[in-house]
């Protein structure tokens, strides 16, 4: 989240599009419905009517795999009308940039496409630049090669009638969210949006976000009270995972994982540090190397020095143009690339798709080490439906991991908050904590490599971790401290004393810190911010909902950020009822401004730091499927052929090539109908916790299939049948949830059908239904890699036999 | 004063905890259930279901309506039932004169099971529930432990959205009545289910017929031997106003 759960209060109007936010994150509704009392619309653009829906102004059904035509025809109304916020869009971001001769769109494709290899160069998207290197700029917005100008012709095809036709979506209802959402590019009004896995969960789910980023920044919504692109975490910690790298193409704090080309610390600060001439940007990623030598200073303590890159060459490296997401390591292992896996916390075989493939994978294993708290489908995968275990050579070790009741430690909220966790009970018989069952392995390992040797022995035996895992030790050690005396910042620190601020951190090895952005939640010892439960505020902060002094977030503690854009160049809050910061004259009051310095008109710099021209990018040339989001159908789609152009699919898309990675043709005649995917209240991702919680299990006891009235009656189907939904993967039974919560949608002249399931139920609870994720492909968006759970092709009919729940 | 609660619907997102809450702080086992084309689960109260959120979904002119029914006992102010019980033992079902809490003390396993269904027909919401293992009647008791220990009960405890409020019976009135004249602005139909006889006061958006069979107080049916008068004299509102 740019901003906070709190701040949905202060929106005029809120967009919940590829999130079920009432079902998925109950508590959102507590600030959304607030927002409703003060006169806000509520707006759900979503495939199903939801519980989102019953307590919103108006639900808004969506063909699934669409949103990128609906927001291109947002985009073009905003324009048309001339909705947008001119200052906001002239001075803070690049509208006014003008492209370099190289950059073209033509029939869905960007200039610089190789065909063969998918990918693009992007260097053909750059901008025209000053001698200096400088980006050229036209603050008229008039000069026919600026990205406004740009925009606006390349979501001239979004019509109304058009974008209707693609999604299904009456033009009332188009016109109706158009209007109402940019109503709020007015100055002193602000429009939020909320997005979870519904936008993620495309083979262009990371363009659906960059759409809907730059529909906020035209509106000026972004560093404003009840503005912002709010993604909703999910309760596993994703926001804190996702910081501590939890994905393999960066480290913690965002750092991009080294190349194996890059083979020194110098060579990989080149390729990672941004520059920039233009002396009004603060280019804060010029930091970088400070972070990286903390990071590694951190890692590899003492035994990292500036004589050996500090351990630089230590760190494990990724081969370029090489793909390292879950998605492709299991295709490698499928393909007895692998022999042996550690599985923490997470359960493939249930929750990833293609789990047929996925199960079958997990076959080819010498070993599998697992960490849970429960048996999952992974765990006991030897034993799974049509698996023979005499026939199953994997040695598989479960460690019982304790719970998170179970034990200290943090968890960061969507609005970045770090919050402590205390124990509430000993952990179950002999389970343990992750970190502990990690740290023991570790040393056991070590002590081999000590006694007998092993390859590349220095990451092993250097690395700096205590014999026993300590949650509280590794929060300081997040937030870095001194490893000896020293000054920085004219401040004079000792040995030991922990890192004020990531504005402290070195990189000459004096400062470590394991993750740069949480530098400053435990600034020195004893003072664990993430621990704070004070409601303190000023009467400014409480008119915003802005508690500082509860717990602390990232960065700086600032908890709405590009909070510099929400003011004029004067340092004024554009909306002056409820400034999140203002210049008084003399310093910023209200939120920790984002880069500090006075107003633009003062002297003071460019509002968004993170980027290297200070600007926020309408136009996006960092994104590997193009700088503009346009509309690709589906991986599998039920249309023919792409209204929008000839590209049918993400062109950047690196297709998985096996025999069981089998694709439904484009408008395939046996598999008609689109399915979504999602979760439900009652159960937790792949529902191995909320299985073995009976209570939970009885509220939502088995798999079902929503489908419309029109549906069921065109297949027979009546309300509480157990039905075959049918891929060209895999066959899953489920029981018939007939409803008026989901239509038929009238795409391109024709009616299409759609149906959803829950992917929660799994063969280890006897008679719940088994996997979902039979049914989906294994195709995802090539900048993320996250699937397409939520648009595939299926078809559905009765059961003739029940094999898969109990009746 | 005696305590009331407003389950304002207009704020309910059916996420249940409501309906987990109240079994997991009275320890009550899961019973087994099926899916049957609803997510309404389990399909009714039971001796370890006290709260039950019912799901109803139509098809209106204009929008879809999906609607939420958070169900309990109302603990009426002139309870049936206790009306009932006292006819066959007295202290079966008591009043907590604190709270205004309808409390089924251990006396009901006195019951005979036929009796037991005499009572259940004397409520108007058709809430109690015979216990068949333990051979006693049951349902929602407020939470009577927790408010004796200055708490509130589990359901409303658990409850973000604002649905659930519960509190003294003066400021529960008063919200209701704000709450009903700010939700009318946007549902025309809102109103506060029989608020002058009941401790447990639904604000619902629609007709309240559309939410399920016993939003509405139903006649009560006599008990055995009793004629319609004494039935009356028993029994004050709002069985009394329905029985006309």
């Amino acid at each position: 989240m740019t901003n906070h759960w709190i701040d949905i209060k202060n929106s005029n109007a809120v967009l919940i599009m590829g999130s079920n936010a009432a079902e998925h994150h109950p508590i959102s509704f507590k600030w959304v419905l607030r927002a409703r009392d003060n006169g806000a619309k509520i707006i759900h653009v979503d495939p199903k009517f939801s519980r989102t829906s019953a307590r919103s102004d108006l639900h808004v059904p969506l063909r699934s795999g669409t949103d990128i035509a609906f927001l291109g025809g947002m985009m073009r109304y905003i324009l048309e009308k001339n909705l947008y916020q001119k200052q906001y869009v002239t001075e803070y971001t690049n509208a006014s940039f003008i492209l370099g001769k190289d950059y073209a769109f033509k029939d869905g494709l960007f200039s610089g496409y190789d065909a063969e290899k998918h990918i693009y160069d992007r260097k053909k998207w750059d901008f025209a630049r000053d001698d200096k290197g400088v980006s050229l700029r036209d603050k008229t917005l008039k000069n026919p090669r600026c990205v406004f100008q740009l925009l606006k012709k390349h979501y001239d095809r979004y019509t109304i009638d058009m974008v209707s036709k693609v999604t299904g979506v009456s033009k009332q209802h188009l016109a109706s969210v158009y209007e109402t959402f940019g109503a709020t590019g007015k100055p002193d009004k602000a429009g939020t949006m909320m997005y979870a896995l519904g936008w993620t969960q495309h083979t262009v789910g990371v363009q659906n976000i960059r759409l809907a980023c730059m529909i906020q920044l035209m509106l000026g919504n972004i560093g404003v009270a009840g503005g912002g692109i709010n993604a909703l975490r999910g309760e596993p910690n994703v926001q804190g995972s996702t910081d501590h790298a939890l994905l393999w193409h960066i480290l913690p704090g965002y750092l991009p994982a080294p190349l194996a080309t890059q083979t020194t610390l110098a060579e990989y600060n080149k390729a990672t540090t941004p520059k920039t001439n233009d002396p009004l940007s603060v280019n804060w990623w010029s930091n970088r190397p400070k972070y990286t030598v903390s990071l590694f200073k951190s890692w590899f303590g003492d035994a990292a020095s500036k004589d050996n890159d500090f351990g630089y060459s230590w760190t494990p490296k990724v081969e370029p143009g090489e793909e390292y997401a879950s998605m492709f390591m299991f295709d490698r292992l499928y393909k007895k690339q692998m022999k042996g896996a550690f599985i923490f916390g997470h359960n493939p075989a249930q929750s990833m798709p293609n789990s047929h493939k996925i199960r079958k994978s997990l076959e080819n294993l010498d070993w599998l080490v697992m960490g849970e708290v429960h048996l999952t489908e992974t765990t006991d995968f030897w034993r799974g439906p049509g698996v023979d275990p005499k026939k199953v050579n994997t040695e598989v070790f479960l460690l019982p991991c304790c719970h998170r009741g179970e034990k200290d430690g943090t968890t960061s909220n969507s609005g970045r908050w770090q919050m402590w966790h205390y124990k509430g009970i000993e952990p179950m018989g002999v389970s343990k904590s992750m970190g502990a069952i990690y740290t023991e392995i570790f040393h056991a390992v070590r002590d081999l490599y000590a006694k007998e040797g092993g390859a590349l022995p220095e990451p092993i035996l250097n690395l700096d971790l205590p014999k026993a895992y300590d949650a509280d030790k590794t929060a300081m050690k997040v937030n870095g401290w001194f490893t000896r005396d020293c000054e920085v910042n004219g401040k004079k620190f000792k040995k030991g004393d922990q890192v004020p601020s990531f504005a402290f951190l070195t990189d000459d090895g004096a400062t470590t810190s394991m993750c740069w952005v949480y530098s400053g939640g435990y600034p020195a010892v004893g003072k664990n911010l993430s621990q704070r439960r004070d409601h303190t505020q000023t009467p400014m902060q409480a008119k915003l909902g802005l508690f500082p002094n509860f717990s602390w977030c990232w960065p700086v503690n600032r908890r709405i950020i590009y909070n510099r854009a929400g003011v004029d160049v004067n340092g004024k809050a554009f909306n002056p009822e409820l400034p999140v910061i203002t210049w008084d004259g003399k310093g910023w009051v209200g939120d920790v401004p984002d880069g500090g310095g006075p107003p633009m008109a003062q002297g003071g710099k460019y509002p968004f730091i993170m980027h290297t021209e200070g600007l926020s990018q309408i136009f996006g040339p960092g994104r590997v499927d193009g700088p503009l989001p346009e509309h690709y159908e589906p991986a599998e789609t039920p249309l023919t052929k792409n209204p929008f152009s000839s590209q049918m699919n993400n062109p950047a898309i690196r297709w998985i090539a096996s025999d069981m990675d089998k694709f439904a043709k484009h408008g395939d005649p046996r598999y008609p109908i689109v399915l979504t995917t999602y979760s439900l209240t009652e159960h937790w991702c792949g529902g191995s916790d909320s299985r073995n919680t009976k209570v939970l299990l009885e509220a939502e006891p088995q798999l079902y299939v929503e489908m419309s009235h029109e549906l069921a009656k065109e297949k027979g189907i009546k309300n509480g049948d157990v039905v075959e939904i049918e891929s060209i993967r895999g066959k899953v039974q489920a029981v018939a949830m007939v409803t008026v919560r989901i239509v038929p949608f009238k795409v391109m002249g024709k009616i299409v059908h759609l149906v959803g399931m829950p992917f929660a139920f799994g063969w280890t609870t006897p008679g719940v239904g088994d996997s979902t994720n039979r049914l989906t492909p294994t195709v995802g968006d090539p900048n993320s890699y996250i699937p397409e759970y939520k648009a595939s092709l299926v078809n559905v009919r009765k059961a003739v036999k029940v094999t898969e729940l109990e009746r | 004063m005696p305590k009331t609660f407003l389950i304002d619907t207009s704020r309910c997102t059916a996420c249940r905890g409501c309906q987990i809450a109240c079994k997991e702080w009275k320890g009550f086992p899961a019973v087994h259930t099926k899916q049957t084309g609803t997510h309404q689960n389990p399909p009714d109260l039971g001796p370890y279901n006290y709260k039950l959120v019912r799901f109803q979904e139509y098809k209106m002119k204009t929008r879809v309506e999906w609607l939420f029914f958070p169900e309990q006992c109302r603990h009426c102010l002139e309870p049936g039932c206790k009306a009932g019980a006292d006819a066959i033992l007295e202290g079966a079902i008591i009043r907590d004169p604190t709270t205004g809490a309808i409390i089924f003390t251990e006396l009901t396993k006195k019951l005979t099971e036929q009796q037991a269904k005499d009572v259940q027909a004397m409520c108007p919401y058709n809430i109690p529930r015979w216990d068949k293992k333990e051979g006693k009647l049951t349902k929602c008791d407020m939470c009577i432990d927790r408010l004796q220990a200055g708490m509130v009960p589990a359901c409303v405890k658990t409850c973000c959205t604002g649905c659930m409020n519960f509190g003294e019976r003066d400021a529960m009135l008063k919200l209701a009545q704000e709450r009903l004249a700010t939700v009318k602005k946007n549902h025309p139909k809102a109103m506060l289910l029989d608020p002058e006889d009941v401790s447990v006061i639904y604000l619902v958006t629609e007709d309240r017929k559309l939410y399920y069979e016993f939003a509405e107080a139903r006649t009560p049916a006599p008990m055995p031997g009793m004629t319609r008068q004494e039935l009356l004299a028993k029994a004050a509102a709002p069985l009394g106003r329905l029985l006309g």
